[in-house]
Parts: C-alpha cells; structure tokens; sequence
C-alpha cells in the first residue's frame, strides 16, 4: 500500500491520479496545510470584509439538495455551502477536500480515506466518518433518486474505520473515482439529515452558510467564520435572481450586482462597457450532432462518415456562436484534450463525403435531427448551418425543432436520428464518456453506439491509474469514436463572467463552477 | 325557479362555469406539453435514472397517479383551501400567490393610471379636431403604442437607463411597498410606463371614436344650443356619456393585467404572478400553475363583475334596465 499525500498530487499533471497505488510519492507537503491548495487563494487588495457580494443569477435553484440539483445556477448556489471529499482546482487537477488524504490497496479494490479534522458543519456538529458513510450509502440508495448514484457504481460498500477513517471497497479498480467523488452531487452532508431539513435549510462544510431565500428573488448565504479552509473575503453573498441576461447585464453596468456569469455570446459581446469587466473561459461543455447509429441510414458507417466530411465545424461555430469558442474533439478536459484534427476529416471534404456516401450506396438520405430552442442561444443556428452544409452533400437533415421540455423527452427516449446537443463534459474522461458508450452504460441508449473495443478500452481506462498510460488509452477511445463517426463533435463554447468595478478575487473555470467566490471580495 | 333569471344568478352560474372551464383546460393543457418535473428538473440528465429512481421521483411528485386521480385530488384540495405545494420552492402555492399577487396588482394599477392619464385626454384632444392635425398625432401616438412590442421598449428603457445614468432601480432587488416605498415606485416606474403606454393606445382609440358618436348626436346639438360652454359641454356632455366604452376597454386591459405581463416583469425582474406561471410552466410544478392560473381566473371574472358594477354607476340607462 502506498501512501499519497494529497499537497504532492497538485501538483502532479493529470486527473484522477489520486486513487494511484503504484505512482511514485513525491513531494511532502504537509497534508493539514492543503487547505490552501483550494482554488482562489490570493487575498483581493482592498476587498471590504464588511461587503455584500450580489451575483446576478438567471433563475433561482429548483432544489437545494446538493444530491440532486443538475440545474446550473442550483449547483452554484450550493457550492458555496457545501463540499466533497475531493475538489477540482482551477486547473481541474483533483484536489483534497474533506478528504485530507487517500490510499488505494495495490489491488486497487480498496481505498482508505482520511478525513480532515477540525471540520463542522453549519450547525456547529463536527464531521466525522459516520457522515461521509451516511451521505454515500444514502446516495447510492435508488430511494434518494440521487443523480449521481451511478458515479458511485464501483463502490460496493462503505466502512467506518474510526471517525477520522472511512473505508471504501471497490468492485474493482476505479482510476476516475477521485474525480467523480468531487461532484457537488457527492457532498457530504450531517448524518442527522432528512429530506425536509435538506431541502429547506442547508448544512453543509462550506466556506458559506445559509440565511434565507425567497423563491424567484434571491438566496442569501453568510461567510462561515468556523470554515475550515480561507475564510470567505465577503461577508454576505446574495444571489439575486434576474431572469434576462441583458437585464444582469444592465445590473451590472448600474453597478447594483456585483458578478454574474452570461452562456448567452451575444450577449456578453453587448456587454463590455467601462464599467464591466467581461472574461471568457473556455468550457468543457461541447456542442455536438449526436448520431444515432441504432437508427435508419445512420446504421451505416459511411452515412455517418460522410455526415462527419460534409461539415465545417469552424463555420458551424462563426455562424451559430460567433466565433466564440474552438473546434473540439471528444475530449474537452485540459488534460485528456483530444487532437480536433486526429480525425478522417478535420476540414471539410465534400468530394471525399460524396464517396463515403456512395460507398453506402443509399440515395435520399433523410436525417430527423431534434433541436431544441430556448434551452442554449446558439441551438437552432448550429442546426440551420449544419442542415445547409449537408444539403452540398446529399444528405437532407429534416429539422425538428422543439421547446426543451419537448426535446428532453424525446433526446431522454433516445426517439431521434440526429440530436443537436449541448453536452456537459468532465474533467475526468471516463466521467464524461463511459456512461455514454460502454454497452452498460447508464445513457448507452441515448447514445446510440457501442462496441466491444470500446468496452475494453474504457475498462483499461478504468483499470489504469498512470496518467500518460492513461491518456494513450483515452486516444484510442478518441479515434474510435472519430472513425467510426459515433458523433460529430462540433466545438466548445466560452463561459463569461461579467464584473462590475471594485470585484476582485474570482478565478472562472471551465466547469462554470463558482466555489471560487469565496475567494472573491469587492471594494 | 324564477329566480334563476334573475341576471345576477345568470351572471353566477355562467362565471362558475367558466372557471371550471379554465380548471379543466388548464389541467388537460399541462399535460400535453412534453414532460413531467422529473425531466424540467434533471433536463437530459434524466436519462441516467434507473428504473427505481424514476419510480421514487414519480412517487415524490405525485405524478404516478392516473390523471384523473390526479385531476380529483387537486380539485377536492382547493375546494378545502390548498392550494398544493411547490417542491421547488419548498411553500405552499397560498404563500406564492400571497408574495406574487401584490406585485402584479400594484403594476395593473399603476399601467391604468398611466394608461388613463395619458389616453383619455390624447383621444378626447383627437376627436375634438377631426381629421386635423392634433387628430393625426394623437392617432399616430396610438398607432407607434400599439405596433412597439413591450419586450423591446422594457429592454431600451432599461439598457439605456442603466448606461446613460447608471439608472437601474430595478437591479436592486424587489423591495415591496410597505418595506421601501420609494425604492418600490422607481421600480415600479419603468414596467408601468411600458405598460400603460401600450394600453393607453387602445384606449386612445375608443375614446376617440366614442367622443365622435357622442358629438353627432342630438342631445349635443340640443346643449349647444342651450347655451352650455364648450367645457362643461365636454366634461359633462360628451365624456360621461363616452365613458361606457372607455370603462369597458378599460377593466378589459385591467383584467389581462391582472394575469401577469410576463414579459414585462421579466425583463424588469418583478416577482408577480405572470412570473410565477412562467416558471411554473418551466419547471412543470404542476399544482403551482392550475391554482395559480385559477386564482388569476377568479380574478379576472371578478373585475368584469366590477365592470358592470361600474356601468350602472356612470349610465344611469344601465341601471333603468
């Protein structure tokens, strides 16, 4: 058994590391100090500790059970009060978090988590092994409907060694474990916790606690002076609900909230003015044609291919966002990034599509592709654009365009040919992608493609826990995927956080997530 | 059994029979859109429930029942007074409709002031000059008022407010009357400006062409002729007699108002009720928009109530007949 001291793998290259049992120890930074290796640490010069930071929010959270929001602007909430064990730092590496250390056995079938001391709970109760068992095992009951029981597939049961120790044993060895267990849907919440106390009143570690909310104005959270990491810059937060983006805009340039973050393109470009500050983060999100191979014409590997020739994905992007973002490959993680041009075709090539799509022999070959409108900005223009550049090869992509309830449906059914999709990706690949194209894979259905190498290759994934190993392994899941034309991924978008004057401290990531407002203060 | 043609239990009968009109429409209306709030809540995410998630969930919102249990139990609810519960905002729908519902009225009213103060005196400006040049102004007024689309005046107001003078009350936060009265009307000023200036044009519209009816008549002539002044000739003569249509279009106006300006409040972040609808739809809360929409119902038939109240206050031949 090898031990690994959390402060030596931040600064190690590559996710998922953690749960490593052959990596070699290096470094020997004293666990008790990581707290400082959580992201946004540098204090913002002049930031009143008295202030009250306004961030400017889209809609208010439709849940504050940090187990099941999905919704974006619920999980940014929530990350202000509660944690996991692990966390992302703003380079997404996995980073301790209630977490303080963890070794894996040389089997991998068993990994010891050491707990960090000295934490409480909102409430003022102390953390300790019987809630991280707690949280888990709830997580995984189906009872909870907790959206992330399937992050936890591996793990077959929870023991409590003592209260600072917690045992958890595998199914088998699980590289991406450490990654997936930073998921606000993972927090770690009191023992004592029922549904009614957290859907009302949240309890959590985080550097934040909750005050109050009033539905579809605001939530209001206090600094947690007991936090056991840096203490909050502001002293309130309040997330104020502003249905509009160009009205958060508006908000902002009048100075009345602080920070927000805009997924509208159009609209954060609008926004720059002398007051405002715009940054834009690349995301790892990814816009992409799912194709469902299980489907009509698409069945055939050269329908798909000539589908994959026939697009350019950098026009899809100027025309529909533009221009905001770059030309993805599967892979949109720093760190598991996949060559866009590692591809049959990475610029479009109509002559070559034309001939894919002879080689099929089909004529007439109609797609129903779902798109849906109001869910994301740029959904109907990619669609429109990628229709158009189809038409020069002989591929008609019949256009269903619906509301998202609508689309959800139908995308949730796997009821389409072709899907116009915003994705969310993860750090971690076997996160992002195993769900989706392993043939037990909890979204296989909706995905449309399996095969046995692709099996294989994501258990070897799994299985393997050195990162350039690894991340040879996630190439050859990339070309798989690229070859056979699984889907075409277009490109990721930016995320754009908008700052009035006098804010300082926020570090955005390409999660979207906001943990770093902790760290960010206003004059 | 005379006494069911008396026109006020006319009036009660054919009121209740609309809202359970509306009850059942709005029911069967839900329902038809794509979805349920497993996936408004979870999006594609919903996807990945096993078959046991999704049967906790189901259970959770009450949407594994068949609908016409479904439709039953919430109906025998309301006639007790509950309303139901929002899941997503963890309150009973009474408490929603209780913040919301202010909102919404204190905006109605003030876009009729508005409305009011400024349409009224442009129609009766128009018609006093037929065809000459105030005419066309008050028309051309009433036709940019009905062709500029509220979500873009909202959106100019309040963009180039908050650039030009850093103007933004509405960035603030919803403060209500009785907590910050001032605060309260800044807010309130931009959304009922929007508002009125979009109902003041019909009703720039209908007093014009009601002063025009009323000044051809006979009576009119008569008065002239008596020797009254043109000023009490307008008051008393042709506006009171021109107020039927004015009050109609009016409580018409009032009564849309009263089911939220969706758009208005928003682009303006108010919390009323049209919102609460929204989002309601949005996020398939079923309860919250079959009562929600039901209240706004009851509302709406009361204000036509009012109305006809208000018609035999100022036409005494209503009252006569």
């Amino acid at each position: 058994m090898s031990q690994i001291r959390m402060r030596a793998l931040a600064g190690v290259v590559g996710l998922g590391l953690a749960l490593s049992a052959c990596a070699t120890t290096t470094g020997t930074g004293s666990a008790g100090s990581t707290g400082s290796s959580a992201p946004g640490t540098a204090g913002p010069a002049g930031a009143n500790p008295n202030a009250t930071l306004v961030v400017g929010i889209t809609t208010d959270p439709n849940s504050l059970n940090p187990w099941k929001a999905t919704q974006f602007q619920a999980v940014n909430v929530l990350e202000t009060m509660y944690n996991s064990l692990t966390q992302f730092d703003k380079d997404l590496k996995v980073v301790p978090s209630l977490a303080e250390s963890w070794t894996t056995a040389a089997d991998g079938k068993t990994v010891t988590v050491k707990l960090r001391q000295g934490v409480t709970f909102a409430d003022g109760s102390a953390l300790d092994a019987a809630d991280v068992k707690f949280s888990l095992d709830k997580i995984k009951d189906p009872a909870t409907a907790a959206v992330a029981a399937a992050s936890l597939a591996s793990v077959t049961t929870v023991t409590v060694k003592d209260p600072a120790t917690v045992e958890l044993t595998l199914s088998g060895p699980d590289a991406a474990l450490a990654s997936n267990l930073a998921s606000l849907n993972l927090s770690i919440l009191p023992s004592e916790a029922t549904d009614a106390t957290y859907a009302t009143a949240p309890n959590g570690t985080g550097p934040f606690q909750f005050v109050s909310r009033v539905p579809n104005q605001s939530v209001s959270v206090k600094r947690n002076d007991a936090y056991w990491g840096d203490k909050a810059k502001a002293a309130k937060l309040e997330f104020r609900v502003i249905p509009e983006e160009s009205a958060i805009v508006s908000a902002v340039q009048s100075g009345n909230v602080h920070i927000a973050s805009l997924k509208d393109p159009l609209v954060a470009k609008t926004a720059s003015a002398s007051n405002v500050t715009i940054v834009k983060t690349p995301q790892l999100n990814y816009h992409v044609l799912q194709l469902n191979a299980t489907k009509g014409a698409l069945t055939d590997v050269n329908v798909r291919l000539a589908i994959q020739c026939g697009i350019d994905r950098k026009q899809v992007l100027d025309t529909a966002a533009l221009g905001e973002g770059e030309v993805t490959g599967p892979n949109t993680s720093p760190a598991y990034k996949s060559d866009p041009n590692a591809r049959p075709c990475p610029t479009r090539d109509v002559a070559k599509a034309k001939d894919y799509l002879a080689k099929s022999g089909k004529t007439n070959v109609v797609v129903k592709t779902i798109v849906s409108q109001g869910e994301y900005a740029t959904s109907v223009n990619e669609a429109q654009n990628v229709q158009a550049q189809l038409k020069d090869v002989g591929i008609s992509l019949e256009l269903e365009v619906m509301e998202s309830g609508a689309y959800v449906k139908k995308w949730v059914a796997a009821d389409f040919e072709a899907a116009i999709a915003l994705n969310g990706g993860r750090p971690d690949p076997d996160g992002a992608y195993s769900r989706y194209f392993i043939s037990t894979g909890n979204l296989n259905k909706v995905a449309g493609y399996s095969s046995p190498a692709l099996d294989q290759l994501f258990a070897q994934g799994k299985a393997t826990t050195d990162y350039t190993a690894r991340k040879e392994i996630y190439k050859k899941v990339d070309a798989e995927l690229e070859n056979k034309a699984v889907w075409v991924w277009l490109f990721t978008g930016y995320g754009y956080t908008a700052t009035a004057k006098g804010v300082s401290g926020f570090e955005p990531n390409p999660t979207g997530s906001f943990r770093s407002l902790a760290a960010t203060g206003v004059s | 059994m005379r006494f069911l043609q008396h026109p006020g239990v006319a009036r009660l009968v054919t009121s209740l029979a609309t809202l359970a009109g509306v009850a059942v429409l709005v029911f069967v209306m839900l329902r038809a859109i794509p979805g349920d709030q497993i996936t408004a809540n979870l999006g594609t995410e919903a996807a990945a429930l096993t078959p046991e998630q999704l049967a906790a969930l189901e259970a959770y919102y009450g949407i594994d029942q068949p609908l016409v249990v479904q439709f039953f139990t919430w109906l025998g609810q309301v006639f007790q007074g509950n309303l139901g519960f929002s899941s997503r905002a963890q309150l009973p729908v009474w408490d929603l409709i209780a913040m919301t519902a202010p909102v919404t009225l204190e905006l109605a009213l003030l876009s009729i002031v508005i409305a009011l103060a400024v349409g009224v005196p442009i129609g009766m400006l128009a018609a006093s000059g037929r065809d000459k040049a105030r005419d066309l102004v008050g028309q051309a007024i009433a036709l940019v008022g009905l062709s500029i689309p509220a979500f873009l005046l909202a959106t100019v107001l309040l963009t180039s407010s908050s650039t030009a003078w850093q103007f933004n009350p509405n960035g603030l936060g919803y403060a209500a009357p009785w907590v910050d009265l001032g605060l309260n009307l800044q807010q309130m000023l931009m959304p009922a400006l929007t508002l009125g200036l979009g109902i003041a044009a019909p009703i720039i519209r209908t007093t014009r062409t009601a002063v025009l009816d009323i000044r051809g008549l006979d009576f009119i002539r008569t008065a002239k002729a008596k020797g009254v002044g043109p000023q009490l000739l307008q008051r008393r003569h042709i506006l009171r007699n021109a107020l039927v249509p004015i009050v109609t279009m009016t409580g018409l106006q009032f009564g849309y108002l009263l089911g939220g300006a969706v758009v208005v409040e928003q682009v303006f972040s108010l919390p009323g009720i049209g919102r609460q609808v929204l989002i309601g739809i949005q996020q398939k809360e079923y309860a919250v928009v079959q009562s929600t929409v039901l209240i706004i119902a009851v509302a709406f038939v009361l204000v036509n109530l009012v109305t006809d109240a208000v018609y035999r206050l100022v036409d005494p031949r209503v009252r006569a007949a």
